[in-house]
């Protein structure tokens, strides 16, 4: 396995891991307070679905020419991963505050608890839509970097696979522990995924807009430490922030 | 036209995300990139520059919003 494909798979499993943990909590919560037959059949549209967009915009992506694919896909990595990161140098000065998914299923769990029974197609409906807006929103950002970082390394099958190993990962741990997962380092996955897709990001909107890289593919492992250097920098900079932002309101 | 518009709302949350500005200097410093490459400049040095002073900027900004409360 190559260098860049490594990167990739371990990418698309970490983003794919932390975004299943945080799905996980949802589906534990209504599942637990509603009903896990409508539970289950959400989750499984929501995966249906996300396996759908893969199916279909994976095997178009390939298609587009590389050096446009890597100039556009690559451009708008960036954009996402920069998102990743900020967020991520934010929560770790204390500028915002830490996932908790101890807290966050609370608040499911109330909420779940006060939600009036409404029953359609045979199913508690609030559990079904709960569960599959859940499951498919945190399963988007996966699918997302799934087409676009696999896009750009024309193996968007390895990207899939990572992503379909932390889906089973997550699940079965989950389902033994039957409770969420807090004390997977979630921050500290998210700073990592955030560093991985800028640093792709540069280099293939780089090498799609034309520049030369100076040794070439492994110039990444350069921009990888620059990346790096560069966040912790800024984390050292800005420390002893303090966090303002409800938990709740940082699932992202 | 109201779901055209969500739509829209939706991606651009989900790409660009809370800071428009990291957005708009990643496409000039991709932009600069591809016209420094094409005019045989070297160029691959801008975009990791851009993406460290955009990051640092926007921290700042988010910084100074959040101590200022």
């Amino acid at each position: 396995m190559h260098l860049h494909d490594a990167l990739l798979f371990l990418a698309a499993f970490l983003a794919s891991t932390v975004e299943m943990v945080e799905a996980l909590t949802i589906v534990l919560a209504v599942g637990v307070t509603r009903s896990w037959r409508s539970t289950g059949w959400g989750v499984g549209a929501a995966v249906g679905a996300l396996a759908v967009i893969v199916a279909v915009f994976g095997p178009a992506i390939n298609r587009l020419p590389i050096d446009a694919l890597r100039l556009i896909v690559g451009t708008i990595l960036l954009i996402f991963g920069l998102q990743w990161l900020r967020k991520a140098i934010l929560r770790a000065t204390g500028l915002k505050a830490l996932h908790d998914e101890d807290a966050i299923f609370q608040e499911e769990v109330a909420e779940a608890k006060t939600a009036s029974h409404v029953e359609r197609a045979g199913l508690d409906w609030y559990a079904f839509t709960v569960a599959f807006k859940g499951v498919f929103l945190e399963g988007l950002e996966v699918a997302f970097i799934v087409v676009t970082f696999g896009g750009t390394q024309r193996n968007v099958p390895l990207a899939a696979a990572a992503a379909g190993a932390a889906l089973v990962l997550v699940l079965a741990v989950g389902a033994v522990v039957h409770a969420p997962l807090s004390r997977v380092p979630e921050n500290t996955l998210k700073f990592g995924v955030g560093v991985m897709l800028t640093s792709f990001g540069i280099f293939w909107a780089g090498e799609g807009a034309g520049a030369d890289w100076p040794h070439g593919d492994l110039s990444l492992l350069g921009v990888l430490a620059f990346v790096v250097v560069a966040s912790f920098g800024l984390v050292a900079a800005f420390r002893g922030g303090r966090a303002t932002v409800p938990a709740g309101e940082v699932a992202a | 036209m109201r779901w055209i518009v969500g739509f829209g709302r939706f991606w651009y949350d989900f790409i660009v995300g809370d800071d428009w500005m990291v957005a708009v200097v990643v496409a000039i410093a991709v932009g600069v990139t591809y016209a420094l490459a094409h005019a045989d400049v070297t160029a691959w040095w801008l975009l990791p520059v851009a993406v460290f002073a955009v990051l640092a900027v926007s921290v700042a900004r988010a910084a100074a919003k959040v101590r200022g409360r």
